[in-house]
């Protein structure tokens, strides 16, 4: 026996095909590294330069190699630097995202979770359609609601606040919340319902105490999705609010376009990247269960 | 202690009709079975008593009560479900004490309950356990746990032991049997396996197409199968028909059945037939237990001992006993021997068949013919 696997050891067709699988494998990690290069790269350009300082930036062009290093960026784009005729940086932009992405996100994926528990476990005449018009939501363009929106929240005296930017993003993100927990919920048996309908428990108390405790991964799912979509929207933040009532998605737009003299590259860098940090976090923090989520059947 | 009665209870989903007309009695104590190939209505009929599906026509009463429109958790029953339905969350003792729970039932009361209901069924180490660390049979004890824990009027099983493998399947039986006895509480019991049924039950319902086939005692379903369906589904293997036709020989009645070859064997029988139908056509339904290797000894012990010769197709020995399938005529039958005297295969077998068990059918009805001493 053990000269036979001595022998196998130095076989010369075995040591060929080692070499074509190390080979194979140099091969695929260098074509996964070059993409991920390409990918990584815009974001060094905007890392750098927000370290970069000015002059140096005009001198040797905005992609280059970093030579000086600077934090100035940083404190203007945070509390100095005038946007629209403010200079108190980008901060109250950035809280203004914060308070109006937590709240709208929160309650969207609740109110997503209770309807995928009454479109899936509640079932009743006409359930299914209204679900198909609810999902219909999701492949319908935000622009379309755009004049709709204008009038509900002007009637109603919410025009811009943050306020009406969150029922704006609670409302528009029900169809993907919906959707999100619905399927999920599908795949929770039937059987639990009903045994915790004969042992007394009514539509809520199932909810909390049997929905609930099953729905980590897809609450997980749901509020990276609302929360990344509502900090990064653009069109509704810059049509129905205006100045100090601006969330940073705008802001940054403003930040760029009012300008009498050089273009502050650094300073636009570094609130980009203050504007990218909570979605980043919350992916950062939750991008594991966000995979394992979208992947992942509900129970065994 | 409770009764449960079902009467003139119709479903339908739309246009199509589920059950028909069902009638059903169970009284204090009783252990019904509800039986029948998958399709045939008994689930539905179960989750109608439990209130899970409504009623489209028709009365259940529980207690003499009528609980038509009474929401689930009023009717006092509890029911153990196929998948378990353990909430996956919760431990063992959170999925037991969930229902109590639920009615505000008292700590204290609560504790008691568990330590009863767990010492019966021998899960106090599991208490602790989600769900997801029992096995199978532990998962099936719990939910009996769960099920049993209220003291509930009515017990309600949806095939309970379907999703265990066949040796623990056959356990669980015993320990339901045995609990039973034990708490003796009214209890409806839906399954597809025949054998669960027979062994179980005080009473067997035989379900088909939406209708009951039968309601009796288990071996009356079995000795005198009300139709053929019955008498098919009953029993495994299952029952034989033969065609033949109502004959006499000296007086006496008697089936004539075709041979290979044009030839005949006419077999007296044991009683007389209730009735004859029209044209005299006749099935014979003969139960593979009921084939033997002829022999004169045996005539002597069996008198209704009726003799023909079959040839041997197929043997299959299963150790207790030897399964065998013969030619009678066109049709195939099958027999189960004893191994020492079993069948071998290409012979021309001098077979025997007991009479006194045979059943007749009509043919154009399907129906049971009684037969009673002449």
């Amino acid at each position: 026996m053990a000269s036979a696997t001595y022998a196998a050891a130095v076989d010369p067709s075995a040591r060929a095909a080692n070499l074509r699988y190390v080979a194979a494998r140099l091969g695929v990690y260098a074509f996964l590294g070059f993409f991920a290069v390409i990918y990584l790269l815009p974001l060094f350009v905007i890392v750098s330069n927000s370290f970069r300082e000015l002059p140096e930036i005009a001198k040797n062009g905005l992609i280059s190699w970093p030579y000086s290093f600077s934090l100035k960026a940083w404190s203007q784009a945070w509390s100095h630097y005038c946007v629209a005729g403010t200079c108190e940086g980008i901060q109250r932009n950035f809280f203004n995202s914060l308070e109006m992405t937590v709240p709208a996100t929160i309650v969207s994926t609740l109110l997503g979770a209770i309807n995928g528990y009454v479109l899936s476990k509640w079932r009743f005449p006409g359930s299914e359609t209204l679900f198909a018009c609810m999902t219909l939501g999701v492949f319908m363009p935000g622009q379309i609601s755009l004049l709709p929106w204008a009038f509900i929240l002007g009637s109603i005296g919410l025009s811009n606040s943050i306020a009406g930017l969150i029922l704006v993003h609670i409302v528009q993100g029900l169809s993907f919340t919906t959707l999100f927990c619905r399927n999920y919920y599908v795949s929770i048996p039937d059987d639990l319902i009903k045994a915790a309908r004969i042992d007394g428990a009514g539509f809520w108390r199932i909810f909390w105490k049997i929905i609930l405790p099953l729905s980590p991964p897809i609450l997980i799912v749901t509020v990276i999705w609302q929360f990344t979509g509502i900090w990064n929207e653009y069109l509704f933040g810059v049509v129905f609010t205006g100045g100090r009532q601006q969330p940073i998605t705008a802001a940054l737009v403003a930040l760029q376009t009012g300008q009498m003299n050089a273009h502050p590259y650094d300073i636009a860098s570094a609130a980009v990247l203050i504007g990218a940090v909570p979605p980043l976090l919350i992916y950062f923090f939750g991008g594991k269960y966000f995979v394992r989520g979208l992947t992942q059947g509900a129970i065994k | 202690m409770a009764t449960l009665s079902v009467s003139r209870l119709y479903k339908r989903f739309g246009s199509v009709e589920v059950l028909k007309g069902i009638e059903l009695e169970a009284g204090t104590g009783e252990f019904i079975a509800l039986v029948g190939p998958s399709g045939c209505g008994k689930s539905t009929l179960l989750a109608m008593i439990a209130g899970l599906e409504t009623v489209s026509e028709g009365e259940i009463r529980i207690d003499g009560t009528l609980v038509n429109s009474v929401a689930p958790k009023d009717r006092d029953i509890a029911m153990v479900f196929q998948s378990y339905a353990l909430y996956p969350t919760m431990t063992a003792r959170q999925n037991i004490t969930f229902g109590m729970e639920s009615r505000r039932v008292p700590k204290a009361e609560m504790d008691a309950a568990v330590k009863r209901v767990s010492a019966l069924l021998q899960i106090e180490p599991l208490l602790n356990r989600k769900p997801g660390q029992l096995s199978g049979g532990q998962r099936q004890r719990v939910a009996m746990g769960r099920a049993l824990v209220r003291d509930p009027k009515l017990f309600l099983f949806d095939e309970p032991l379907s999703n265990l493998d066949a040796k623990l399947r056959v356990d669980m039986r015993t320990e339901i049997k045995k609990l039973h006895q034990r708490v003796g509480k009214t209890t409806i019991y839906v399954t597809h396996d025949q054998i669960e049924a027979m062994t179980l039950a005080s009473r067997i319902a035989v379900m088909h197409q939406g209708s009951i086939q039968q309601f009796d005692e288990p071996q009356v379903v079995y000795d005198r199968p009300a139709n053929m369906f019955v008498a098919g589904f009953m029993g495994s293997p299952s029952m034989n028909f033969i065609p033949g036709e109502l004959t006499k020989t000296d007086g006496a009645p008697a089936v004539t059945i075709a041979l290979e070859g044009g030839e005949t064997a006419t077999l007296s029988l044991a009683q007389m037939p209730a009735f004859r139908p029209a044209d005299g056509k006749v099935v014979l339904g003969v139960r593979p237990e009921h084939l033997f290797r002829f022999t004169e000894n045996l005539k002597a012990q069996k008198p209704a001992l009726a003799k023909l010769a079959a040839p041997v197709e197929v043997v299959e020995p299963t150790g207790a006993e030897t399964h065998a399938v013969l030619k009678i005529g066109e049709r195939e039958i099958l027999g189960r021997f004893d191994p020492d005297h079993a069948p071998r295969l290409g012979e021309l077998m001098p077979l025997g068949i007991d009479m006194s068990h045979a059943c007749l059918f009509d043919p154009s009805t399907q129906s049971f013919i009684p037969q009673a001493a002449a």
